[in-house]
């Protein structure tokens, strides 16, 4: 069940909490992040959906968010990661027909691992709650049967 | 850079930190989980779960505003359909690609640089959607 224990997990976990705290706590803002696309498109599409003045408004803390997730798994991987820089072997195809998925079903859902699954269940939302359940039971499905069909890595 | 962003920056500074940390920034690492040979992801969005539901409820009633002004909200949805709709179809994306919105952004920093590919196709279905939600 735990091949690598669970300390890593947990360790990096409570530092992503943290850093969520951290905003919370300081400016009453949910570090969540699948809403980034949508307020980024903001300033290439003039549609009724990315021009809601909620989505300008929050575009520019938005991008500065995203840059410090970078920013952050940059220092770990300078520091104290035992690999140093990384590239993934799954195949392109899959991330690319997931990417759209995960960006299509996100902002339909109003959310994703972040938005529901970290800020939603930290605010006892029994909306978010269902959404985690759905989406985790989903994937779980879904990778297994990808690796069923025989589709590796 | 005013003083929120430059919280904002710190924040997702140990967010991202935290999501290389636990594995979250390897794809190969979150199908483990999906494939449900390794299950100590649980831990991290738990552990993330459980200092958040802590701030949320009670440092931030001790608190009662934030430290540079506004007000605390905290992230209750009203329940529709789409909410189920949509996490079905990112359940689809996520266990086919083990990218989600914010392990894709901060794998960039490990040097994961396919991930842009995802996330390129993040933005274009997000467009999609509004696209499609601006014709209703």
């Amino acid at each position: 069940m735990f091949p690598l224990g669970i300390e890593p997990y947990l360790i990096g976990g409570i530092i992503a909490g943290i850093g969520v705290s951290l905003v919370y706590l300081t400016t009453g803002l949910h570090a969540t992040q699948s809403s980034f696309f949508t307020t980024t498109l903001s300033w290439l599409s003039k549609r009724k959906h990315f021009q809601k003045e909620r989505n300008i408004k929050e575009r520019n803390w938005r991008v500065v968010l995203a840059t410090g997730l970078i920013i952050g798994a940059l220092l770990y991987t300078l520091t104290l990661s035992p690999t140093g820089f990384w590239t993934t072997s799954v195949q392109l195809w899959r991330l690319t027909l997931g990417g759209l998925l995960v960006g299509f079903g996100t902002r339909f859902s109003k959310g994703c691992t972040s938005g529901h699954g970290i800020s939603g269940l930290a605010s006892g939302s029994k909306t978010s709650l269902s959404a985690v359940i759905v989406f985790m039971g989903i994937a779980i499905v879904t990778a297994n049967i990808v690796q069923m069909l025989g589709i590796s890595p | 850079m005013n003083k929120k962003n430059v919280m904002v920056l710190l924040g997702g500074i140990l967010f991202g930190f935290g999501l290389a940390y636990s594995g979250m920034t390897r794809q190969e690492i979150v199908l483990s989980f999906l494939q449900l040979k390794d299950l100590g992801l649980l831990f991290v969005l738990g552990g993330a779960a459980a200092v958040t539901f802590i701030t949320i409820n009670v440092i931030a009633k001790f608190l009662k505003t934030p430290l540079l002004g506004g007000e605390f909200k905290p992230r209750r949805l009203p329940f529709s359909r789409n909410v189920i709709i949509g996490a079905v179809i990112f359940g689809v994306g996520w266990g086919l690609s083990g990218q989600c919105p914010g392990s894709a952004v901060a794998s960039l920093g490990t040097g994961n640089l396919p991930v842009l590919l995802g996330l390129a196709a993040m933005f274009i279905g997000a467009y999609l959607w509004g696209f499609l939600d601006s014709r209703r």
